[in-house]
This record gives C-alpha cells, structure tokens and sequence, in this order.
C-alpha cells in the first residue's frame, strides 16, 4: 500500500513537470519572438566591415575625362554617400549632409549610383553638394562591389580606406553625431599618433 | 519544377518584351544552371523573391552578373563567393554550415531526438507500471 502511494506521487510530480512543459517553450518562444520585433529585417549586415573599400575607377561626375579611382578617397577618415538623383530618401538626408560638409573635418565623398549625368548635376545645383568628389557610377558596377542594396548608402571609412560602418537608408542627426562621429574622431586621432 | 518553368519562361519573355535577353551565349546545360542559380539566390531588394522571381533594378544587375559568370564557366562555389563577399550569406536561399549557424541546422534533430528520449521514458515508466500492476493478486 504505502509503495503504490509513493509511486503515485512520484507519477504526479512528474505529470506537473509534463504539464509545465508547454508553458515553459511557449515561454522560450515568446521571448524568441519579442527579439525578433525588435530587429528590421531589411537591413543585412554588410560583409565589407573591417575590409579595405572595393577599389574602383570611374568617371568624375560632371568631368567624365577625369577618371576618379578609390586611392584619392585614401588618406583622411571619410564618408561614402552612394546616392541617385531618382531616389527620394536622399533628398531627406541631403541638408544633413550640406550641414556636415560645412562643419565637420572629415570629407564626404559620393558615389552617384545609376543616374544620368545631366540629372544629377540638375540635383546637386538644385538642393547643394556636400561632397569634395563624386564618382559617376551609371551602370552599377561599383554599387555592386561595395554590395549596395538600397539607395542611400553611407559608409564610414578609416585613412587606410578600411570600411568601418555602414549606415543603409536616409541619415539621420541621432546616427551621425552618436555613432558615425564618435567612429571617425576615434580613428582621426590613430592616424594622427601614427 | 513545373513553377520553375513558368518562372524561366517569364524571365525569358521580359527579356524579349524589354530587349534584354538573358539567355542568348548560353548552351542548354549553361542555361540550365543558370536558370537554377537563380532560384537559390535571394533578390535584397523584395527578400521574399529569389532573384529568379524579383523585377527590382538591382535583380537585373546580379541576374546580368550571374550571366556573365556562368558564361565565364565559373564553378557554384566561385559564383557563390562573388555574391556572399559582396551581400553576406543572406543572399543564399541554403545557408552555409558555420558555428553560428550550428543550432539551425541541428537544433530541429536535437528537439527531436529529445521527443523521442521524453517519449521512450514515459513509455518505458507506463509499461513498468503496468508490470506492476499486473503482478498484484
């Protein structure tokens, strides 16, 4: 008698762990999916991080004889804005942009990504160019070397040309001053004390 | 495969509509892996579409690269390197085997042999009981 109630225990000790078991991966899954409506699966992690920049050599826009190569964007910490005349977005980012240009040390260079030269020069007389070169980019190839998916694209490079971060989509204040500006001042000073 | 199909013959008769045609240089077997490279790659732009499906811009860059490449006679493997160094392993359909990806390929057989071994207690328990019971007078 007192075996068998034991082992009924036992059984019923094992029963409630049994039960519990759905409640326990429902709450494993819950936590999963509450990760998982943070993120924005949009963005893909780049895998040019921490590599030199794509080289490249291409037409300077507005001057085709003059051919722009990816060494003249070596020697300073830098960004790369890929950017088209037909993309909406970056008229959104552009007075950040024309605002950075004045005021930070640091260059911005472009990539003008599948666009017509007259349009794009139309575009820069019309709201401003913030960049000290831009390479004209009219078939793509070099947005694919430098993987771009969706314009606007702004990467952060060091002195060396190694890429250092890459922002997709339109700039906004909060990702330029607390993480692009910190990146570039943190690799401006390596360069000076090298 | 039937899809498959329908998915080439619509590429194939864009091409033509918009005096791109993909499959021009190509033999049969080259058009064949064409056509199947294109079905286990991922368009970034519509991530749902592979870039078989996909009528963004950027889809007809890299189908025109893919192109290219299976004209050249480069291997999958060397195809697959040309588009991971430039856009990750998310524009492969098949994801590679690495560290990080060790619980997506062996977590399912794991939960399951985990099933199997709660199930082989839980029967080997009631039969035990049963034993038991069957033993008393």
């Amino acid at each position: 008698m007192r075996t068998v109630k034991s082992s009924m225990l036992k059984r019923g000790g094992w029963r409630t762990m049994l039960a519990a078991l759905p409640f326990l991966l429902l709450g494993v899954l819950l936590v999963f999916l509450s990760f998982g409506l943070g993120r924005d699966p949009t963005l893909v992690p780049s895998p040019l991080l921490g590599k030199a920049m794509p080289a490249f050599e291409q037409p300077q826009l507005g001057q085709a004889e003059q051919r722009l190569s990816s060494i003249d964007w070596t020697g300073t910490p830098a960004l790369v804005n890929v950017w088209a005349s037909w993309c909406l977005a970056c008229r959104d980012e552009h007075p950040l942009l024309m605002s950075w240009a004045k005021e930070s040390l640091y260059p911005i260079f472009g990539i003008n990504y599948k666009d017509k030269t007259s349009d794009a020069l139309a575009w820069l007389d019309r709201f401003g160019n913030p960049y000290r070169s831009i390479a004209h980019d009219e078939q793509g190839r070099v947005g694919l070397d430098w993987g771009v998916y969706g314009v606007p694209e702004t990467f952060v490079i060091d002195a060396q040309g190694l890429i250092l971060y890459k922002h997709v989509g339109p700039l906004n204040a909060q990702v330029l001053e607390e993480t692009i500006q910190p990146m570039l001042t943190a690799s401006g000073i390596e360069t000076e004390e090298e | 495969m039937k899809t498959f199909k329908l998915h080439a013959a619509m590429i194939l008769l864009l091409g033509l509509i918009f005096g791109f045609n993909p499959a021009c240089a190509l033999n049969a077997e080259q058009e064949k892996r064409y056509y199947d490279l294109l079905g286990t790659l991922r368009c970034l732009v519509c991530q749902n579409q592979s870039l078989a499906d996909s009528g963004a811009g950027l889809a007809d860059d890299l189908r025109a690269e893919v192109h290219k490449m299976v004209e050249r006679g480069l291997s999958d493997k060397e195809i697959f390197s040309y588009m991971t160094e430039r856009y990750g392993d998310y524009v492969l359909y098949e994801p590679p085997l690495k560290p990080h990806t060790y619980v997506l390929w062996f977590g399912p057989f794991i939960l399951m042999l985990l099933v199997l071994l709660v199930l082989l207690v839980i029967i080997s328990r009631r039969s035990r009981m049963e034993d038991r019971g069957a033993g008393k007078p």
